[in-house]
């Protein structure tokens, strides 16, 4: 297929994103997708899987990347935003502070997100229920909302990460009716 | 003068050419990666923190009974060019070799099993051996993991397994490879139908130095790219029925070619024995091509051409750390050419190439 851009080169470079509703496949060569900022993706796509399917997300939700990309390891300091820059974690305890971001990388490299291999005797020894690393906040009325939006998200993230863009779209357009409601009022 | 350098200077023994399948085999491969707990990841630790592991594993790696006649050293201690010879033999991974004064890397007295430390994670077990022997060289690495956990408090959780600084390894924090040479699916370019087949099964494909290595000489590191979801033993019998699967492609591709195009197929493998018996220049890749072709030939059962052993030890000295080494100094590009070329004619036991006089 030949670049949406320029027509001439074959094209390299394929995304494909959703504006209200409407599934959009874009086909560039390697030269137009740097002349169009795609440079990242392109470079992304040679370092890692990890760092590509975070790129992905990111690019085409920034607005919930950026707060997504805030939070904070309270072990080792890291922000999720430096982890998704150098594809490195900081710490063991990284993996319980960024937990549901993780597990949708960890679905889309591994398509499991549950060890079933061996482990240290000591981790065997104390394999009782460890109480799970996101803790819920109290249920303060104002937060209910703030909850939905949360849920909302991460299901927005899973939906992109499975590419169902419509469910993707339909999911935008909920967060987005959430959000421009008046704080104080859940829906 | 650090014993270890003497000690690398021989053969190495993970390209014996005497393992299993070893003609089409070269080495098999099993790294497992582990963390301590409670301790930042490498690229997020403090240096003074990191040193003192590093102090506190290699001392650990000299008293492991799995890691006999052990050698342990800090990586930044040692020449650059010393860095190159072990990355020649597989033996630090190619991050290991950049300048770091926090690397450690501790060596068994075979060879065979070694320990990275300080690398991407804080530790990284490999056991390396030749031929195809998946489940003895995972035993290998796994009877170190075993010992080092008596000392050592790994990272990890009952959900996600081993913790890792890329969660790309988390989960068994085990990568196997094997290093197969498949020359005839090559010839017939079947080769890259099959490898995107194989990137389907959550199995991966590199060259000859592993990752972001380039694929020379029709040798392929064919191995398991994911950690999550499957256990040890799982991911072992998943990548070895692949492999078998691909060898068994590689024998009806010979029968193939060696029933349409025997000619042809005896001409390029002949034919690069003799370029790399009558060469006066030889680069460093056009080698492990030349090597990839007589090897073939043996493979497909031609008499008279050298054995693997011979093979794979011209494949180990003809890199340029090596070379070095045995020349005892450094050398430009061209020399190294002059040299290699030099030495391929001795090991190969050729007298009669012409010369001018001295």
């Amino acid at each position: 297929m030949k670049c949406q851009n320029c027509g001439e080169s074959e094209s390299t470079i394929h995304f494909k994103e959703v504006v209200e509703g409407n599934l959009r496949e874009i086909h560039l060569c390697e030269a137009c997708a740097r002349d169009k900022g795609f440079h990242i993706a392109i470079e992304h796509n040679k370092l890692s899987i990890a760092g590509q399917f975070i790129w992905m997300a990111e690019n085409l939700y920034p607005e919930s990347a950026a707060k997504v990309g805030s939070v904070q390891c309270a072990t080792c300091g890291l922000r999720y935003s430096q982890f998704t820059r150098i594809g490195r974690l900081g710490c063991p305890d990284c993996y319980g502070a960024f937990q549901p971001q993780l597990m949708q990388i960890l679905r889309r490299v591994h398509g499991e997100t549950t060890h079933r291999g061996r482990l240290p005797r000591e981790t065997t020894a104390l394999a009782e229920p460890e109480t799970p690393a996101a803790v819920t906040p109290p249920p303060r009325p104002e937060d209910v909302r703030k909850q939905r939006l949360r849920q909302l998200r991460r299901e927005l993230e899973a939906a992109v990460a499975s590419e169902a863009f419509e469910e993707a779209a339909r999911l935008r357009d909920s967060i987005r009716a959430l959000e421009s409601e008046p704080p104080g009022e859940p829906g | 003068m650090i014993p270890i350098l003497d000690m690398v200077q021989g053969p190495v023994r993970w390209l014996a050419g005497d393992g299993p399948m070893g003609d089409r085999i070269l080495s098999t491969r099993v790294r497992l990666a582990r963390n301590i707990r409670g301790t930042r990841f490498v690229g997020r630790a403090l240096e003074p923190e990191l040193i003192s592991l590093r102090d506190r594993v290699l001392d650990l790696g000299l008293s492991i009974s799995a890691l006999p006649g052990a050698n342990a050293m800090p990586v930044g201690d040692l020449a650059v060019m010393d860095r190159q010879l072990l990355l020649e033999r597989h033996l630090i991974s190619h991050d290991l070799t950049g300048d770091s004064a926090v690397r450690g890397l501790v060596l068994a007295g075979d060879e065979k099993v070694s320990l990275m430390v300080n690398e991407e994670d804080h530790v990284r077990i490999q056991a390396l051996a030749p031929g195809f022997q998946l489940e003895a060289v995972f035993e290998a690495a796994q009877k170190v993991d075993l010992e080092l956990e008596a000392h050592l408090s790994f990272a990890a959780t009952p959900e996600l397994g081993y913790l890792t600084a890329c969660p790309t390894n988390v989960g068994t924090g085990m990568r196997a490879s094997v290093l197969v040479h498949l020359p005839a699916l090559v010839l017939t370019q079947q080769i890259k139908k099959i490898l995107a087949g194989v990137n389907q099964v959550g199995l991966t494909v590199r060259g000859f130095y592993g990752e972001g290595s380039e694929v020379v000489g029709n040798f392929f590191q064919i191995s398991n790219q994911t950690t999550l979801g499957l256990s040890e033993t799982e991911t072992l019998t998943k990548l070895s029925r692949v492999v078998n699967q691909i060898l068994e492609w590689e024998d009806r591709a010979q029968e193939n070619a060696l029933r349409d195009a025997r000619l042809q197929v005896e001409d390029t493998v002949l034919r690069a024995l003799g370029v790399l018996k009558y060469s006066r220049l030889l680069r460093s890749e056009e080698v492990v091509g030349l090597l990839s072709a007589v090897r073939f030939g043996h493979t497909l059962g031609l008499r008279n051409v050298p054995s693997v052993s011979v093979l794979n030890d011209l494949l180990l000295r003809c890199q340029p750390a090596h070379l070095q080494r045995a020349a005892g100094r450094e050398m430009t590009a061209e020399e190294r050419n002059a040299y290699r070329a030099e030495l391929v004619q001795k090991v190969l036991e050729v007298r009669d190439a012409p010369r001018f006089d001295p």
